[in-house]
C-alpha cells in the first residue's frame, strides 16, 4: 500500500484570534488530482497554504497539528522550509510572473539553487516549458518580458516556472479565477495531462471545473473539512447535507 | 444668491490670482539668473580657473569640485540607505527598533544643513583630523542624503507587489533570495530615481561644505580627497560676499548660479521623466 | 551553510539601520559637547534673553535674543508669504486647472524645489534689494521684507506640493456630495475639500516652517546681518542660522565664540526638532 503524500493530523491554525482550520485530518493521494472546494473564505486556501507554509508569511498565524509530506512533518522546528517549497510548488490565483524575460522567470528556481551548469539550466527551462504547453508560443522570444504574454500565457509560464524544480506536489490557488474560458479549458487539460508526474491540489471556486479534472474532492465549510471522497461519490452521493447544499448552488 | 455668485467668483479669483503671483515670480527669478548668467556663459568661462582674485576667468575648479563632492556623497549613501529600507521594509522586526529607526530618520531629514556642516567640522575636520577636504565634506553631504536616499528607496520597495515576493518564497528562495534577486531588481529603476534626486538636492548645498570642504579660490583642481576644493553653491557664496570688486564678481556669480541651476534642474527633470517613464511602463 | 548567509544579510542591514540611530546621537552629542561649555561661564538666562551680541568684544556678551528675534521674524514673514501662495496655487492646481496643466504643474512644482537655496540668495541679493531700496527709499535693501520675499517663494514648492497632494486625496465623492448640495465651487472648496484636507495642509505648513527657520544660505546673503531688535519690516536683521554661517570662520576651536555658535545651533536643534515632533503628532492623529 503507498503511503499518502500529503497527510494531516488534527491541524488547527489561527489568524490573531480567529480559527480559520478545525482540527483538519485529511490524506492526499499521490499522482492523483485533488480539488478542494467550498464558499469563499471557508478555509480550502489557507489550508492549501499550510502544505508549502506559506502561511508563516502571514503575521500572527498559530498553528498546531502536523502536516506530513512523504511521512515528514515539514512543520517540525528544524523543517527546511525553502527545501519544502522547492518540492512542493505553488501556482497563484493571479499570475505572478517576475518582471525579468521568460527565461529567468523559469530559471528563477534552479538559478536560486545554483546546483545545475548553464546547458543544464538551459535543458531544464525547455523542458518546463514543454511540458506547460508553451515552448512553441515562446520559443523564439525568451528573453522578452514575462509581461509581453497573454494572461492564459502568462499562467502557464507560472506552472513551468513551478515545474522547472521538480517538484513531488504542485498546489494550485485558483488558478484559473483570473482567466477567460478558453485559457481556463488549456489549463485544466494541462493538469489532467501532469497528474502522471506530480500530484495536484487544486482550489476552485468552480465546482463544475472540480468535476471535470479531479480524481478525490474536499468539501469544506467554516475551516471544518465536511467530506472528502472520491468525486464520482462526493458529486453524486453526497453524505452530508451541507456539500449537497453547496453542490446544488444552496449557498456558495 | 447673487452674494453666493459673487463670493464664489471673489474666491475662484483670489485662487487663480495667487498662481499668477507665483509663476510671475518664478518667471522673474528665472529670466533673470538664465538672462544675466547668459552673458558670461562661454566654454572659456566653464573650462578655465578664476583668475585676479576671482574677478575674472572662469569656474572650472568650482564645476569639478561640486562633481566630486556629489559623486562621493551619493556613492556612500546609496548602499548605506538601501541596506536600511531593506531592513525597514523586508524584515521590520521588532517593531520598536523599526519605530527608533523611522523617528531617527525623520528626525535627520529636519536638521537645518547648516548644523549638518557643524557636525561635520566638529567630528570629521577636528576629532578625526580629516581637516577641510574633499572627503570631509562628502561625508558632511552623504549623511544630508542619508534621509532622502532611505525614504525613496523604503517607498520603491512598498511599491512591489506583494505577490512577487510570494512567488519567489513559493519557489524555495530565501528570504534574501527573494530580497537580492526579485524585490531590489523590480524597485531599482525608482531607487535610483531618488537617489537622483538626492544628487540634485546635494550638488546645490552650500552650508554643509562651507566648514568642510570647500575653500574660497584655488586654481588647482583637487588631487586627493585630502585636497580643499571649491564648489560652484560656494563660490555663488563667496562671489557676492567677499572680495572687493562686486562690479565684476556680480556677473562671474550669475554665471555661476546659471550653470549651478542648470545642473540641479537637468539632474532632477532626468529623475522625473525616468520616473514618469516607469510609471507608464509598468505593468504590474 | 544559506542560514549563515542568511543571518550575515540580515545582521548587515540592520546594523545599516542603526547606524541611522548612531547618526542622530552623534549629532546631538557633537553639537552639545561642543555648546554645552559655554554655560559654564554664561547664564542660560543671559544666552537667551541677552539682548547684546558682542562675541568678539574684549569683554564679549553672548545674548541671543536678537538673532532668535532675527529668525523669528524672517520665517513668521516668509510663512504669511508662502502660505497663501502655496496653498493658493495648491487649490488652483488640483480644483481649477485643466488636467493638462495639473499634469505640467506637478512636476514644475517638484522642479522649483530642487533650485539650490544659494540661487534665491543671489536672486534677493543682486536683483531684489536694490529694487526694494529704491521703492521703499531706504538706506537697504537687506532686511525683514526681503529676505520674508525670497525665503517665502523657496518654500511655496514644498507648502504647494504637498498640499496638493492633501487635496487631490480629498475623495471625489465628497465633492460631489457637496455639488449636488447645490454648493458653488468656492464653497465646495472652502467648506469640504480644504476642512478635509487639513492635517495634509498643516503638516506642510509646518514642513515649511522647519525649512524656514534653519535656511541659512537667503537670510545670510539678504537679511543684512546686523544684531538688532528690529522697529520696523525694513530693517536689517541677523538670524542664527546666519550667524553661525558668518562667524564660524572666525572662531578658533574651543574659545568661547567657537561653544557660543554651537550653543546657537543647540536652539536651533531644539525648535526643528519641536516642530518635527508636532509634524508626527498632526500625522498620527489622521490616522
Amino acid at each position: 500500500m503507498v503511503k499518502a503524500q500529503i497527510r494531516t493530523e488534527d491541524l488547527k491554525l489561527w489568524f490573531g484570534e480567529n480559527q480559520v482550520l478545525k482540527a483538519v485530518n485529511i490524506e492526499i493521494h499521490r499522482k492523483l488530482i485533488t480539488a478542494m472546494i467550498g464558499p469563499s473564505g471557508c478555509g480550502k486556501s489557507t489550508l492549501l497554504r499550510c502544505f508549502n507554509r506559506m502561511n508563516d508569511l502571514i503575521p500572527e498565524t498559530r498553528i498546531k497539528g502536523k502536516v506530513m509530506v512523504d511521512e515528514e512533518n515539514i512543520y517540525h522546528p528544524k523543517a527546511n522550509v525553502t527545501e519544502i517549497r522547492t518540492r512542493v510548488g505553488m501556482v497563484f490565483q493571479k499570475p505572478n510572473p517576475f518582471p525579468k524575460s521568460i527565461f529567468k522567470n523559469v530559471a528563477y528556481g534552479v538559478t536560486i539553487q545554483g546546483k545545475l551548469n548553464k546547458s543544464e539550466t538551459q535543458d531544464r527551462v525547455e523542458k518546463s516549458l514543454r511540458d506547460a504547453w508553451l515552448w512553441d508560443e515562446v520559443k523564439d522570444r525568451l528573453h522578452e518580458s514575462a509581461f509581453s504574454l497573454s494572461g492564459g500565457q502568462q499562467q502557464r509560464l507560472c506552472i513551468a516556472r513551478a515545474l522547472a524544480n521538480n517538484p513531488e506536489v504542485l498546489l494550485l490557488d485558483e488558478p484559473t479565477s483570473a482567466l477567460d474560458p478558453q485559457s481556463t479549458a488549456r489549463i485544466e487539460e494541462l493538469c489532467l495531462e501532469l497528474k502522471s508526474r506530480v500530484t495536484i491540489l487544486i482550489v476552485t471556486h468552480n465546482i463544475a471545473q472540480a468535476g471535470r479534472i479531479s480524481d478525490y474532492a474536499a468539501f469544506m465549510y467554516l475551516g471544518e473539512l465536511v467530506e472528502f471522497g472520491e468525486t464520482s461519490k462526493v458529486f453524486t452521493v453526497p453524505q452530508d447535507k451541507r456539500t449537497e447544499a453547496y453542490l446544488t448552488g444552496v449557498f456558495g | 444668491m447673487s452674494k453666493r455668485k459673487l463670493t464664489n467668483h471673489l474666491g475662484i479669483g483670489i485662487i487663480i490670482l495667487t498662481f499668477l503671483i507665483t509663476v510671475v515670480f518664478l518667471i522673474v527669478f528665472i529670466l533673470r539668473i538664465f538672462y544675466k548668467g547668459y552673458s558670461v556663459l562661454s566654454w572659456e568661462f566653464l573650462f578655465s580657473s578664476p583668475k585676479e582674485a576671482m574677478t575674472a576667468g572662469g569656474i572650472y575648479p568650482a564645476i569639478v569640485g561640486t562633481f566630486w563632492l556629489t559623486a562621493l556623497s551619493i556613492a556612500l549613501a546609496l548602499p548605506m540607505g538601501i541596506m536600511t529600507a531593506i531592513y525597514l521594509k523586508c524584515f521590520g522586526r521588532p517593531w520598536w527598533f523599526v519605530k527608533t529607526v523611522r523617528i531617527a530618520i525623520n528626525t535627520l531629514a529636519g536638521i537645518p544643513s547648516i548644523i549638518y556642516g557643524l557636525f561635520g567640522m566638529a567630528v570629521f575636520v577636528n576629532l578625526l583630523k580629516l581637516d577641510v577636504s574633499l572627503i570631509s565634506g562628502a561625508l558632511t553631504l552623504a549623511i544630508l542624503a542619508l534621509p532622502v536616499i532611505i525614504n525613496a528607496s523604503e517607498e520603491a520597495l512598498r511599491q512591489v507587489p506583494n505577490e512577487f515576493r510570494e512567488a519567489s518564497l513559493a519557489l524555495g528562495a530565501t528570504e534574501r533570495q527573494t530580497i537580492l534577486k526579485v524585490l531590489v531588481p523590480t524597485a531599482l529603476p525608482n531607487i535610483l530615481t531618488g537617489a537622483i534626486l538626492a544628487i540634485g538636492r546635494v550638488a546645490g548645498e552650500t552650508a554643509p561644505i562651507m566648514f568642510t570642504a570647500a575653500t574660497f579660490y584655488t586654481r588647482i583642481l583637487p588631487k586627493s580627497l585630502s585636497d580643499e576644493v571649491m564648489a560652484l553653491p560656494y563660490h555663488i557664496y563667496a562671489l557676492m560676499t567677499e572680495g572687493t570688486n562686486s562690479a565684476k564678481q556680480v556677473p562671474i556669480a550669475y554665471g555661476s548660479a546659471l550653470v549651478l541651476m542648470i545642473l540641479a534642474l537637468a539632474i532632477s527633470a532626468i529623475a522625473i521623466y525616468i520616473r514618469f517613464q516607469i510609471r507608464k511602463k509598468r505593468k504590474w | 551553510m544559506n542560514s549563515y548567509k542568511e543571518k550575515l544579510f540580515k545582521v548587515v542591514t540592520y546594523t545599516a539601520s542603526m547606524f541611522t540611530i548612531v547618526l542622530l546621537f552623534g549629532i546631538i552629542v557633537s553639537i552639545f559637547r561642543e555648546g554645552i561649555p559655554l554655560f559654564r561661564v554664561v547664564s542660560l538666562k543671559d544666552f537667551l534673553g541677552g539682548l547684546a551680541w558682542y562675541p568678539t568684544h574684549e569683554n564679549p556678551q553672548f545674548g541671543i535674543r536678537t538673532l532668535l528675534a532675527g529668525s523669528v521674524y524672517v520665517t513668521l514673514g516668509a510663512l504669511m508669504v508662502a502660505i497663501p501662495l502655496g496653498l493658493g496655487s495648491a487649490i488652483f492646481v488640483s480644483e481649477i486647472a485643466r488636467p493638462r496643466l495639473r499634469e505640467l504643474a506637478k512636476p514644475v512644482i517638484e522642479l522649483l524645489a530642487g533650485i539650490p537655496s544659494v540661487v534665491y540668495g543671489l536672486f534677493g541679493m543682486a536683483f531684489l534689494a536694490p529694487l526694494i531700496r529704491e521703492w521703499f527709499n531706504l538706506d537697504t535693501g537687506l532686511n525683514i521684507f526681503t529676505s520674508s520675499i525670497i525665503l517665502g517663494i523657496m518654500i511655496v514648492p514644498i507648502i504647494a506640493s504637498m498640499s496638493e497632494d492633501a487635496i487631490s486625496n480629498v475623495p471625489k465623492a465628497l465633492r460631489e456630495a457637496s455639488y449636488a448640495l447645490g454648493g458653488t465651487k468656492w464653497e465646495t472648496i472652502a467648506k469640504v475639500v480644504v476642512p478635509s484636507a487639513k492635517s495634509g495642509i498643516i503638516g506642510s505648513v509646518l514642513l515649511g516652517f522647519g525649512r524656514a527657520i534653519g535656511e541659512t544660505m537667503v537670510v545670510l546673503m539678504v537679511a543684512g546681518g546686523s544684531a538688532q531688535m528690529p522697529k520696523s519690516l525694513f530693517q536689517s536683521v541677523r538670524p542664527m542660522t546666519s550667524t553661525i554661517a558668518a562667524e564660524m570662520g572666525e572662531t578658533v576651536v574651543g574659545d568661547l565664540h567657537y561653544r557660543s555658535l554651537f550653543a546657537i545651533a543647540i536652539v536651533l536643534f531644539g525648535i526643528t526638532f519641536l516642530s518635527n515632533l508636532i509634524t508626527e503628532l498632526v500625522f498620527l492623529k489622521r490616522r
